[in-house]
């Protein structure tokens, strides 16, 4: 089972995102499991979700506690919340930042991780070329995928065009394969 | 066909393949998501004919629902926490004058102090006022029992609570397979009321009873009530055979066989007690009460039978008493010499994490789990309080400050 923690703010369709690759990882074949951390949501306050992904139904109900992958939304969050309370050794970390990871001020982290699993993409920047909005979410859900292959690029894309309509399904899309793209050349290089 | 959907939008999706005539809704949290796709489907007219009334508060909800029950409407609501208490008298009312309504209850927790999260405090207070509840240990659960509930009310004139946990189910994203229309039309046929409130025709309904009738009508209450569990037995076995779904029995038993220690509990804590027994080095069984009123005191006295030890893990709480489904277990269970301890679990959404029950299971096997104790009790705070309050109390009786806790 594949656990992701994604922390955010308010308004930044942090539930949402769960949701998505929830739905996205169901349409590869897989179990799903995704809900919001039940706070009082108000724009701007720390949001986290969960989702699980899994091969067998999924009983558990319990908060992600120790998550194999974390999607930080909002990196403003970073030294205000311990996002990376709990991550596994070797999980995966996909930071929503302009810079690079080792601009980010997270040395402790990268000093007890696998530094080749700590992404950064620019996705407010690409969801405000494609959408024409800062919101990163989705944008974050394309760059997920290139980072660890635990869903499609098409699930994801399938799932945005179910949720989203139009122009809208379109411009989030494009911004979820610009990230795949760009998390993709960063790996290979 | 299973799809990945909200909790709240597969059971607003099947309660509108049930047809319900009115629908009268007030908004609370964590219900609303399935009252505004109730109300959305029906003013786009996927459900139709359905009269959806907003209304000023849960207990006007209730009594517009009693009214249009009794006109021969089948009728839906849903509620939570504070809601359901707001309409408590109307509850009673519903119940005795044999009003077959369905309604939601998303589990949640009553105030003082104001708190929104899930455990099943509302339901459980409201456990008395002759209402058949049902409890859903996952969204798949929760959907069939929500088609079963409107057979099973019209089949026996007794409204039904169908209780899901908020959030942990309402908001939960999951494969879940909605019934199709197909299945449900072939499973729930049109309410036919056995008698309707109609001017051309005119009846009393909840006439005035006096003393020399009253306690037989709550005996024959009782007796009607009590019907539901072997009815529900029946109509779920129906509903299996028409949609190809399991749906749960009135007490599901899971690991039982050879367990020296089984669990007892309601709701969606059972899907992380499974896991923690399956993961668990000692056999330890669950028995997951799907139905709560009627209380199934044959089943759980059969599902107990072999059990030397059982703990009810509870997500509700009887202040001065201690656990609340504890007191039906015992009562079930009178005359045996069976241990059973109380542990009260997940109030106002702390989560109820496998290492917890792990750790509680570990104190049951060491002989060191009390008749009622609380899981992930932070004792230092609660020690440090008593220790003030018992100085206070010299002087002046004070309430418990909350601000100070936490």
């Amino acid at each position: 089972m594949l656990e992701i923690r994604i922390h955010g703010r308010g308004g930044q369709g942090v539930v949402t995102a769960a949701e998505l690759l929830s739905v996205a990882a169901f349409r590869d074949g897989h179990e799903a499991q995704a809900f919001p951390s039940f706070g009082s949501e108000r724009m701007g306050a720390p949001v986290v979700s969960y989702c699980r992904i899994a091969d067998a139904p999924i009983r558990l109900r319990e908060p992600v506690s120790t998550p194999d992958a974390v999607i930080v939304v909002d990196s403003t969050l970073l030294h205000h919340v311990d996002v990376f309370s709990g991550l596994v050794a070797g999980g995966y970390v996909l930071i929503n930042s302009t810079r690079s990871v080792d601009e980010l001020g997270i040395g402790d982290l990268v000093d007890r991780s696998d530094r080749g699993r700590i992404v950064t993409v620019a996705a407010t920047d690409l969801a405000r070329h494609h959408v024409g909005r800062p919101l990163p979410n989705v944008c974050l859900l394309g760059a997920f995928a290139a980072q660890t292959d635990a869903v499609t690029l098409a699930s994801i894309e399938s799932a945005v065009t179910d949720r989203f309509r139009g122009p809208i399904a379109d411009a989030n899309v494009a911004a979820a394969r610009a990230a795949y793209d760009a998390v993709s050349e960063g790996q290979h290089a | 066909m299973r799809n990945q959907i909200e909790g709240s939008r597969a059971i607003a999706e099947t309660v509108a393949r049930c047809r319900p005539q009115v629908v009268p809704a007030y908004p609370i949290t964590p219900q609303t998501h399935i009252v505004e796709a109730v109300g959305a489907m029906v003013k786009d007219g996927t459900l139709v004919p359905c009269e959806f009334i907003t209304v000023e508060s849960e207990f006007a909800a209730l009594s517009a629902a009693i009214g249009a029950s009794a006109a021969g409407a089948r009728t839906y609501t849903a509620t939570a926490s504070q809601g359901l208490l707001y309409m408590a008298e109307a509850l009673f009312n519903a119940a005795g004058l044999g009003m077959p309504i369905v309604m939601t209850v998303a589990n949640r927790a009553i105030g003082a102090p104001i708190n929104i999260w899930n455990d099943q405090s509302d339901a459980m207070s409201q456990r008395d006022c002759g209402w058949i509840q049902l409890y859903a240990e996952d969204n798949q659960a929760a959907v069939g029992l929500h088609v079963i509930a409107f057979r099973l009310a019209e089949a026996l004139s007794l409204p039904v609570m169908v209780c899901v946990d908020g959030f942990v189910l309402t908001h939960a994203v999951e494969p879940i397979e909605v019934p199709s229309t197909e299945q449900v039309d072939r499973f729930l046929p049109g309410y036919r009321p056995r008698q309707v409130l109609d001017p051309d025709e005119p009846v009393t309904i909840g006439a005035m009873v006096g003393p020399e009738a009253f306690t037989e009508v709550r005996y024959l209450a009782h007796h009607q009530l009590n019907r539901a569990s072997g009815r529900f037995a029946e109509l779920a076995a129906d509903f299996a055979a028409v949609t190809g779904q399991q749906t749960p029995s009135t007490v599901s038993t899971y690991r039982t066989d050879g367990a020296r220690t089984v669990v007892v509990a309601l709701g969606s804590v059972t899907g992380t007690v499974k896991d923690t027994i399956d993961e668990y080095d000692v056999p330890v069984g669950l028995a997951t009460l799907t139905m709560y009123r009627p209380f199934p005191a044959d089943e759980v006295h059969r599902a107990l039978a072999d059990v030397e030890h059982v703990i009810v893990l509870e997500r509700a709480f009887a202040p001065g008493a201690g656990g609340v489904v504890s007191a039906d277990v015992r009562m079930a269970l009178a005359g045996t010499a069976k241990r059973i301890s109380t542990v009260v679990a997940g109030l106002g959404g702390r989560a109820v994490t496998k290492a917890s029950l792990s750790a509680m299971l570990d104190d049951a096997h060491g002989g060191r789990l009390p008749d009622l104790s609380f899981l992930d009790l932070r004792t230092d705070i609660v020690a440090r309080e008593i220790a003030r309050l018992d100085v206070d109390a010299d002087a002046t009786d004070r309430p418990i400050d909350a601000a100070r806790i936490g």
